[in-house]
């Protein structure tokens, strides 16, 4: 915590910050994905996890100085994009089905 | 009282006899047979609905019988004659004796083999013959003709047999064609009974033969014949140390387990229960049966095996049994049949009764009587049987004696009236002239000569009075007297051509047979006739089946047995005792002080010296010429009673009749004299009833018991295991709760458990 603290006093930018940062993301986009029902909100904040992650994985790139989390990242990215318009499709058919948004409406799988 | 049985001579003085390679084409026999149920088979198979599978069957057969009277015409009679098809089982487990089980498919033809293949396949040919017109018109006829067959080729198998293990087959082959033929008509629910209950009641019989054999591999340490006679003859078992068989418990063990294998199978007492409800077969089975192949086995056994059960030096439990057990059956069933009112019913008692003869035969050793009573006894019983066959086939399956008479006069039905006749006559044992009284006389004269054998003998006598009273009330209440039948409720689909009567009696008109039964009840009543000149044939030896018998292992023992005969008496029966094979002593004391030479005190020419000191004299005569007096009364006394109690009116100017019409005869006017008695004979003693609460309704009951264990014992554990899946799986269940956030958070919550542990323990 110290070095933290001490980069702050310095008023300098360091790899901790962004990891916070990420973990603040992470931390977010996981409390709104369970408290939320809605299944838009979920999914965005399944992306705000992605990003999360992202970031922790370039604030790693630039702190080791090569681009392999960089690399990661455009992928993440890719692949996000892909995920998102399956995604919407899901749910377009799901709201279809049954006139609602609700996650709770699909419980079909109680035991 | 078991040691009072003649003592043998010892084992070095009999000597078993040689063997020598037979000719190599006896399996044929056999196997004409089995060829015979495959044709048949072949036969089922294609729909054949001519009389093919019958000629195939009386063909084959036909051939099968030609063969044995060839091989018997080569048979040197001084041999028994040893024919290795091929090695069946070779076992080794080590190399001590006792420890190597070999025997071959093959055959042993002594004298004994070769008698009892001659009536088998003889008489299995004519019943074929009369069958091929019995059975005409049914579907199953090929069926029929099959399992007919496979019984002629486990009865030569049984008979010809050179291994204990290959006569098991043949025995255990023998109760399978009976449980398949008796139950023929497997629609009728009261044929399916009877098959299983002979099925079932033969094997308590053949658990004792089993046990016998294992007993005899053990003790022997073989199931050869040649090897297992040769080994009685020295008198030792067939371990290392060569134990004298004196010693041994199984040497009169053995005896004891073969004899209930033979009770069960020739229905003696108490396990004869089979045998008459077998009459729900077709009658040519019933004829199969009680003549020549399944009935005759446990004499065949017990006279196979003679040599063990009169084995000097030990106890004589098996043949004591034997005699008495026989002795009884005898008496017992023949009071039964006396009460019966079915005319097969009564010819099957009356069979229980004759076997119970040979038995008696057997124990009090005359193996010679016995043989010679199941040879005449295999003629005219299937007589009998074919000859009432006739009578319910043309009657549409009237048996009741009660609504039958006077077939005399009924046309068409002479000669199975006159075939009936002799039939009855040789049963009752009518002097001179039948067969059936030779054979029987000579067991009874032997019962009475032979020490403690006594009782038996007049309980023997006592039986053929009642049976020439029951033989011939048959005879005199269905075949002779005023014309009147009833006919029964069968109905024939064949081609004769009387549809339009049965059952409305006046209309009813009674087929009579063909030539192929006429034919075959012809045949059977001249082989009665021809038997008895058998039997003088050779006469100073014992007659055709003494010389036979004489030459097998059953003559090992026998007074008949021509082994170092003494000739040089005149009296048949004199001269048979002069070449004594035992000493007859009724105690040791005088058997020592008379005959210290030990086994020829017939040769001075003083037979009846020789029994004044073991079995005593009748009358003052030698038992064995009293008995021909005494027997030939008491059968004409038992067809008097029957003639006046059951005869027609008048009877022919003789005045002995009273009978006026086919159901009364003056007899049931004596019944109520007899009180209860009658009723309790006509019910069979309540033997079945007996056997239900003793046996049946206890086993009926343990298997309820059973059931209900099974089903909440066996069945709770196995539903108990199943449900254990279940009652976890419904634990497990609420966690899965259907909602995304439920299954979210669980994720969630293990990713903090796992970076927990990471940052506690890293």
């Amino acid at each position: 915590m110290h070095l933290l603290a001490d980069s702050m006093v310095m008023g300098q930018v360091t790899l901790a910050h962004y990891l916070l940062l990420s973990a603040g993301l992470f931390a977010i986009g996981m409390i709104g994905f369970l408290t939320r029902r809605n299944l838009i909100i979920m999914f965005l904040c399944t992306e705000m996890m992605f990003q999360a992650a992202g970031l922790a994985l370039i604030a790693f790139s630039r702190y080791h100085m090569n681009h392999t989390g960089e690399v990661f990242v455009i992928f993440v990215l890719t692949i996000a994009a892909a995920e998102a318009a399956l995604a919407l499709a899901l749910v377009v058919l799901c709201f279809k089905r049954r006139e609602s948004l609700d996650a709770s409406a699909w419980s079909e799988l109680r035991g | 009282m078991f040691e009072s049985m003649p003592a043998l001579l010892g084992a070095g003085s009999a000597d078993v006899l040689p063997t020598t390679v037979g000719p190599g084409w006896l399996w044929l026999v056999p196997i004409l047979a089995l060829a015979g149920c495959v044709a048949c088979g072949l036969c089922l198979a294609m729909r054949v609905r001519t009389k093919a599978p019958a000629w195939i069957v009386v063909g084959l057969l036909g051939i099968a019988f030609v063969l044995t009277f060839m091989g018997y015409s080569g048979w040197d009679s001084a041999s028994a004659q040893v024919v290795k098809v091929f090695e069946w089982i070779g076992l080794s487990w080590g190399d001590s004796a006792g420890q190597s089980l070999s025997f071959n498919f093959g055959f042993y033809m002594d004298g004994l083999s070769w008698l009892w293949m001659l009536f088998v396949t003889g008489l299995g040919t004519l019943i074929a013959l009369y069958a091929s017109e019995y059975m005409q018109g049914d579907k199953g006829y090929a069926r029929f003709f099959a399992g007919f067959a496979l019984f002629v080729f486990s009865m030569a198998c049984l008979v010809m047999a050179d291994n204990l293990v290959l006569l098991y087959l043949g025995w255990e082959g023998v109760g399978l064609c009976s449980y398949l033929l008796i139950g023929y008509f497997y629609k009728k629910p009261s044929a399916v009974a009877a098959a299983k209950k002979a099925f079932i009641v033969n094997r308590i019989g053949d658990l004792g033969l089993a046990l016998g054999l294992f007993l005899t591999f053990v003790t022997f340490g073989t199931v050869q014949y040649d090897e297992l006679f040769a080994l009685i003859d020295q008198g030792v078992a067939g371990d290392m140390a060569r134990t004298p068989l004196s010693e041994m418990w199984q040497t009169w063990a053995i005896p004891l387990l073969l004899m209930v294998g033979a009770f069960g199978k020739s229905a003696q007492l108490p396990l004869y229960v089979w045998l008459p409800d077998a009459m729900e077969g077709p009658t040519p089975v019933s004829a199969l049966i009680h003549a020549a192949t399944m009935v005759t086995a446990g004499v065949y056994l017990v006279a196979r095996f003679f040599p063990l059960f009169a084995f000097e030096g030990v106890p004589h439990y098996a043949l004591w049994t034997v005699g008495w057990v026989g002795a009884l059956t005898a008496l017992f069933s023949s009071t039964i049949a006396m009460a019966q009112f079915d005319i097969k019913r009564i010819m099957a008692y009356s069979t229980i009764s004759q076997l119970g003869y040979m038995f008696a035969g057997l124990g009090v050793l005359s193996t010679v009587g016995a043989a010679s009573h199941v040879f005449t006894h295999a003629f005219f019983k299937a007589l009998l049987f074919l000859a009432c066959g006739a009578v319910m086939h043309g009657f549409a399956g009237q048996l009741d004696l009660r609504k039958l008479s006077g077939l005399w006069s009924v046309p068409g039905w002479r000669i199975v009236c006159v075939t009936m006749l002799i039939g009855c006559m040789n049963l009752a044992g009518v002097p001179l002239i039948t067969a059936g009284y030779w054979s029987k006389d000579m067991i009874m004269a032997e019962a009475f000569v032979t020490p403690g054998g006594q009782i038996i003998g007049w309980i023997l006598l006592l039986t053929a009075g009642l049976t020439a009273y029951y033989t011939f009330r048959v005879f005199f209440r269905v075949f002779v007297g005023p014309v009147s039948f009833e006919p029964g409720d069968e109905h024939h689909d064949d081609e004769h051509g009387h549809d339009n009567g049965h059952g409305g009696g006046g209309g009813f008109h009674p087929h009579a047979p063909g030539w192929a039964v006429n034919t075959v009840l012809a045949v059977l009543a001249l082989s009665s006739f021809a038997a008895i000149g058998l039997y003088f044939t050779d006469k100073p030896n014992g007659g055709f089946v003494g010389n036979l018998v004489g030459d097998s292992t059953a003559g090992y023992v026998t007074p008949y047995g021509h082994h170092g005969a003494d000739d040089g008496h005149d009296d048949a029966h004199a001269a048979a005792e002069g070449d004594v094979r035992f000493v007859l002593v009724a105690d040791p004391p005088a058997h020592a002080s008379g005959d210290a030479t030990g086994g020829d005190h017939g040769a001075d020419g003083t037979p009846d010296a020789a029994h004044a000191s073991s079995g005593g004299l009748i009358l003052g005569m030698d038992p064995h010429k009293a008995m021909y007096y005494i027997s030939a009364v008491v059968g004409l006394i038992g067809i008097l009673i029957a003639a006046v109690l059951h005869g027609p009116l008048g009877m022919g100017g003789l005045g002995l009749g009273t009978r006026t019409e086919a159901a009364r005869s003056k007899a049931d006017e004596l019944l109520p004299a007899l009180g209860p008695v009658a009723r309790w004979a006509q019910h069979k003693w309540y033997v079945d009833e007996f056997y239900d609460f003793l046996l049946r309704t206890p086993l009926r009951v343990l298997s309820h018991v059973f059931h209900a264990i099974d089903k909440l014992l066996v069945d709770g554990l196995v539903n108990g295991l199943g449900l254990l899946p279940r009652a976890m799986g419904s634990a497990l269940r609420p966690s899965q709760s259907g909602v995304l956030q439920g299954y979210a958070a669980g994720m969630a919550g293990g990713l903090v458990l796992l970076l927990v542990i990471v940052l506690i323990f890293m």
